[in-house]
């Protein structure tokens, strides 16, 4: 019965939709036609109610605070009682001498992460797909995906006391060959190269799994034809494994590719220290560090915004570019 | 033949040089961690005259020891224990509550929810605006303020859509719905058993997101009783702020000389042990949810 009666619901919202919706009759109908869905999905709408209301509440919420860029926040007078001030935060973080910093050390730390993680997961897959011993590849998986699981803090806590003056490793092996022990923390220089390895030790293997299924998806046949054809294992690495991931690199690719302005303030915040700020320093840990510890709240919020808005755009580009290119995108 | 021959002495030199590679990778991961570990378990001279390497050298509990006169640790691990219980619940209560109705092809406003969820994704009030609500909601120092705010999970909806999309066919309601099951019912008598896998999976992301987390909770909470582990570890391990309790037992010479040292290794050690034993048995679980996340949203 009812589903019958779904279906002859189904033929006149056909109806209704092609139907060229003029004049007020048709509107009335339009109008009813939609009351009877809602009411036909109410049940829906309430199971949906909840989580609806916590995202409205704490990611619609603090939109709505961003106005505060625009003003001189007055905790006291609240979000929309503050005085309207224009663009003078955003004027005064573009034209402050930390402006080129941030940007720079954000292009470098995120373009230089991008450019180490990228390969790392894509060799390691491709390797662990020509591995012939199953229990071997077994072993190295489940050693590579370990790191992931370390929380942010631990993470760092490692880098610190591998890197330690005192006690860590690295330098100990310095000092075996006759070197000098190195304050790896303390030398801006070395910030960059700290995150971004630390980075890949984290994070490669599980980043690899993707491409590991993608690999493992590539239809046989073409490795037995290659292979009648004389092909090394080599040549069918880059002939056909590689090919076969395209696709998989690309939408990687593109995902990371719009994330370029963006580099989190967790990790890095708690490798900063007042020495090497020079070098890691970015918007995020600058946003938290004038935001939460300084209370210059509008200031801080025009930065984050402008560096939302930044990270949004690329977003949009990068999607669009990819529709282009390979018919795979983000939405 | 010689043809043969040379192409089966290619394919041992390729497999020689994978096996390498392999083994060099697995041992560049696991070495600095099976040094923290050595070095948790040895005398801090040892460790910073550079003897230790692989094994622990003039084996001691000091560090483990010394890190449990202070409950700092101990109490953090509860906290934890219970930020991860309740804030995983409210998580997939809610990722389902949101998932559901998403998954059904002929809810009226699919579309406008589904864009209201994802804009979330790419754009948000950012670090401050948010702080500052919390504080107007009065949350602040409260655990409301670390469990609420983000307990839809976008990727974790859309990976609990994908799924209940892909393995309860539309035929199946309207086959309950003919025997007059409605929404509620079917979500709760034949949605939610079909989707266990996946809600395994879920339960998973959420409790390590919630154990590995501190900076929410480092900036919303104010009272130490209330610190979790994550955010003990850091005044620890990067702080250096470690208890007196602690360093009671050892001469001001040894403090100096990598006793603090010696008490991050075991810090680091004592707090990854859970995550470490359960690690073998959720890994499949993980990879499970890349390969439905990767279907794509």
């Amino acid at each position: 019965m009812k589903g019958n009666m779904f279906k002859t619901a189904g033929s006149t919202e056909a109806a209704v939709f092609t139907a060229p919706a003029a004049g007020p009759a048709a509107k009335k109908s339009r109008m009813q036609e939609v009351l009877r869905k809602l009411k036909k999905n109410w049940q829906l709408y309430v199971i949906i109610a909840l989580p609806v209301l916590i995202l409205l509440v704490f990611s619609y919420g603090p939109m709505y605070g961003l106005q505060i860029a625009f003003k001189d926040f007055v905790p006291t007078r609240g979000f929309s009682g503050s005085k309207w001030v224009g663009l003078k935060h955003f004027k005064a973080f573009v034209t402050s001498y930390q402006f080129g910093r941030l940007i720079k050390n954000t292009m470098i730390i995120s373009l230089y992460s991008l450019i180490a993680n990228f390969p790392a997961a894509i060799i390691l897959a491709v390797a662990v797909n020509e591995c012939r011993s199953k229990w071997y590849k077994k072993t190295v998986q489940m050693i590579t995906y370990a790191p992931h699981f370390i929380s942010t803090v631990v993470m760092a806590g490692i880098v610190l006391m591998v890197l330690s003056p005192y006690s860590g490793i690295i330098n100990n092996i310095i000092e075996m060959f006759g070197g000098e022990r190195i304050d790896f923390m303390a030398k801006p220089q070395f910030f960059k190269h700290i995150y971004v390895w630390s980075g890949v030790w984290q994070s490669m293997g599980f980043n690899s799994i993707i491409y590991i299924s993608a690999l493992a998806g590539i239809d046989p046949t073409l490795h037995e034809a290659a292979v009648v054809d004389g092909a090394t294992r080599w040549q069918r690495i880059i002939h056909v494994d590689i090919p076969g991931i395209m696709p998989t690199i690309i939408t990687m690719l593109i995902m990371n590719c719009g994330r370029i302005m963006t580099v989190g303030h967790e990790k890095i915040l708690l490798l900063q220290n007042a020495v090497n700020m020079s070098t890691s320093d970015v918007i995020s840990t600058y946003v938290y560090r004038v935001g939460l510890e300084n209370a210059q709240y509008s200031f801080s919020t025009a930065v984050g915004l402008f560096n939302a808005v930044i990270n949004c755009t690329l977003l949009l580009i990068v999607n669009k570019i990819a529709k282009h290119v390979s018919e795979t995108s983000l939405w | 033949m010689r043809m043969k021959k040379k192409y089966i002495s290619e394919d041992k030199v390729f497999s020689f040089f994978v096996y390498l590679f392999l083994t060099i990778v697995m041992l560049m991961i696991a070495f600095p961690l099976l040094y923290l570990v050595s070095a948790s378990f040895s005398e801090p001279q040892a460790v910073i005259s550079g003897r230790v390497w692989l094994l622990p050298v003039d084996f001691t509990l000091k560090g483990y020891e010394a890190i449990f006169k202070d409950n700092s640790l101990i109490r953090g691990f509860g906290n934890s224990v219970f930020i991860t219980v309740v804030g995983t619940c409210l998580n997939i209560v809610v990722t389902v509550m949101m998932a559901y109705p998403l998954s059904r092809r002929k809810f009226y406003g699919r579309k406008f929810f589904t864009m209201f969820m994802m804009f979330t994704m790419f754009f948000s009030g950012g670090l401050v605006p948010t702080f500052l609500l919390i504080n107007q909601l009065s949350m602040y120092n409260s655990y409301w303020a670390i469990i609420l705010p983000g307990c839809v999970g976008v990727t974790n909806v859309i990976i609990c859509r994908t799924y209940f999309e892909s393995s309860i066919p539309e035929e199946l309601y309207e086959a309950a719905s003919l025997d007059g099951c409605d929404d509620f019912g079917f979500l709760l008598r034949i949605a939610l058993p079909l989707a266990k896998p996946v809600l395994a999976v879920l339960v998973l992301y959420y409790a390590v997101g919630h154990w590995n987390s501190y900076f929410k909770e480092m900036i919303y909470l104010e009272d130490k009783i209330k610190y979790p582990l994550q955010v003990v570890l850091r005044q620890i391990i990067i702080m250096s702020q470690i208890a007196d309790e602690m360093m009671l037992d050892f001469s001001t010479a040894e403090r100096v000389q990598g006793m603090a040292d010696l008490l991050k290794y075991s810090t680091i050690v004592v707090s990854s042990l859970p995550m470490l034993m359960l690690y073998p048995f959720i890994q499949k679980y993980f990879v499970k949810g890349v390969m439905i996340g990767s279907v794509k949203g």
